[in-house]
């Protein structure tokens, strides 16, 4: 599929001037859409599988065309997890951390880049560090605390957690890129008698609209993915998320191989629609994320 | 009225004591101690858990197997990252249009987006030894007794890289691809009518070019494969006979499967030193490098 496609889309644009494309370059072309091939096809066996049945697949294995359509997996799926459920729990994790983190990012970043408070450099190096450090270095203390504070088991404990390392990842980076609002506008707005919290909201978070879009988008997917905490977090299914029902399947040996593709097909739609839609956000984002 | 900024800092200032300081600072403890967990009574050891773990082969064990996660997550990926967005940006874009190579991009990229435990899953899958896709393609072309890829102590380590180097290429590649657009077309175009060939103009354009992409690349991926966890959880469990095991499954599994808590505690705090020294050793030398460009 990917090589048709590649190359469908080559013949299509025509670049103004044109290069010599001589035999070697089309090697060169061979080869990437070739990577291209290997990099998804464990993504093209998952949809291969995902329609097959149970008696299809153990009879002609898994590189085997599908003999008929069938949507039986996807049903088996549904019977053993309750994806509504997984998928609300993913989806309000996920929006809330994704934010929350982006209206906390903004928050700190404010004192830090627009007012240049003492110690923010030592505030930024704390944040820095954080985002570092592993989550087996907190984890068992916060198991200990969501036990205690009852969100042990609920969403809470694993959006409170992400709300706040999120932010602080998040933190970092507006408080540079936050350094870079023209001075003369915040003077002039100050002028004006706007204070601190409405330089904040009509200044400051308009003109970085754009590097928060893409903060939200990131946090998003990063929250959706998430594996270490919301797998200690959140033992109860009633309180589970699309990946940690996935992963609590795969142990089981008396599932089909083809109920486990089409689970993992249904874990991944979500976030592959979502990157479809902000792909160019995303790009921006990863940008943005590296030049500080 | 200077003070009025730092009620903006006050929901992270909590946050943070409440996710962060705090629960680090009881790991610290934590590893002072032997505790099961739960209810069970606290022994004050000392530094019996330090000295433990020096005298501990498991956990070399899995500080060697970091250093293969490096090569897998940061050498290989950027590496390649280096060339292949070189290859989609100033050959193959210039060629055949900027919408194949963000096509080929996208392609790349795409394992980046996918939750850990559906590619983990998809891959013990593929590497099953009986019914796996490999194995049965390896079969179906002559080979009768294929490899168990995840299984064979020997073996396992790097079908677990070759994962994480799948896992890993999108990053890189989109980053320095971005880096790339930075450069004035003309540039390259002033380089070729001075003779310089592609590999002339990789050296001395793109290289440098990306120079700040690179630090930043191979530092958030060096800290990344010295926290690697799920991959292992899913595909080896750290076997077979601990040939993928790694220090953060290591610390996992005294927490929450020998219900060493204090010894887990102990394995998390020297990972959470080992990285901040790492990125100390990189951040040094990232300014030691600007400094003298």
């Amino acid at each position: 599929m990917t090589v048709s496609l590649a190359a469908e889309r080559t013949t299509a644009v025509v670049e103004h001037r044109p290069r010599r494309r001589s035999p070697f370059t089309w090697i060169v072309l061979a080869l990437a859409g070739l990577l291209a091939l290997l990099m998804s096809s464990p993504f093209l066996l998952m949809v291969l599988n995902a329609f097959k049945t149970g008696a299809d697949y153990s009879s002609h294995g898994p590189i085997a065309l599908p003999r008929s359509f069938s949507l039986d997996a996807f049903s088996n799926y549904l019977s053993l997890v309750d994806f509504p459920v997984a998928l609300w729990n993913s989806v309000l994790i996920s929006t809330v951390v994704a934010f929350g983190g982006v209206a906390l990012s903004l928050l700190s970043a404010y004192p830090i880049g627009v007012g240049r408070v003492r110690g923010s450099g030592l505030i930024l190096a704390g944040l820095l560090l954080s985002t570092m450090l592993p989550h087996e270095a907190l984890i068992y203390p916060l198991f200990y605390g969501a036990q205690a504070t009852h969100t042990f088991n609920t969403v809470w404990s694993v959006i409170i957690v992400f709300v706040v390392l999120q932010g602080a990842f998040g933190t970092y980076l507006l408080a540079s890129v936050m350094g870079t609002v023209p001075k003369e506008i915040l003077e002039a707005a100050a002028i004006d008698g706007a204070g601190r919290w409405q330089i904040l909201w009509r200044i400051v978070l308009p003109i970085l609209r754009p590097t928060l879009s893409v903060l939200v988008v990131f946090f998003f997917i990063w929250t959706w993915n998430e594996f270490y905490i919301p797998v200690v977090l959140l033992a109860d299914q009633s309180s589970q998320t699309v990946p940690i029902a996935l992963s609590t399947l795969r142990g089981q040996h008396s599932i089909d191989i083809t109920v486990l593709n089409a689970g993992s097909l249904l874990s991944l739609l979500p976030t592959l629609v979502f990157f479809l839609i902000f792909q160019r956000t995303l790009n921006r984002g990863v940008t943005a994320g590296a030049v500080k | 009225m200077r003070r009025s900024y730092w009620w903006y800092l006050l929901p992270i200032g909590i946050g943070f004591t409440a996710v962060v300081a705090v629960p680090f600072a009881a790991n610290v403890v934590l590893s002072f101690f032997r505790w099961k967990g739960g209810i069970a009574p606290l022994h004050w050891n000392g530094f019996g858990n330090y000295s433990d773990l020096l005298h501990d082969a498991n956990f070399w064990l899995s500080f060697r197997n970091s250093v293969f996660m490096i090569v897998a997550i940061v050498v290989i990926p950027t590496g390649a990252g280096i060339l292949l967005a070189a290859t989609l940006v100033d050959y193959l874009g210039k060629r055949f249009g900027a919408r194949a190579a963000s096509f080929l991009r996208a392609t790349y990229y795409l394992p980046q987006i996918l939750p850990i435990a559906v590619a983990g899953f998809i891959w013990s899958w593929i590497l099953d030894p009986g019914s796996g896709s490999v194995n049965t393609f390896l079969r179906s072309v002559g080979v009768s007794d294929p490899p168990d890829w995840l299984g064979s102590p020997s073996l396992a380590l790097y079908s677990v890289m070759l994962m994480l180097v799948w896992l890993q290429l999108g990053y890189p590649l989109v980053i320095f691809m971005a880096a790339l657009s930075r450069v004035d077309p003309e540039l390259y175009e002033a380089a070729a009518i001075d003779g310089a060939g592609w590999w002339r103009q990789f050296g001395a354009i793109t290289l440098p070019t990306v120079r700040p992409e690179i630090f930043i690349v191979v530092l958030t991926a060096t800290v990344a494969a010295l926290k690697v966890f799920a991959p292992i959880l899913i595909l080896t469990g750290g076997g077979p006979e601990g040939s993928t095991l790694v220090p953060s499954y290591y610390a996992y599994r005294n927490f929450f499967e020998l219900s060493q808590v204090g010894y887990g505690s102990t394995i998390a705090t020297v990972m959470a030193v080992v990285i901040f020294g790492v990125a100390a050793v990189l951040l040094g030398w990232q300014r030691r490098v600007e400094r003298r460009a």
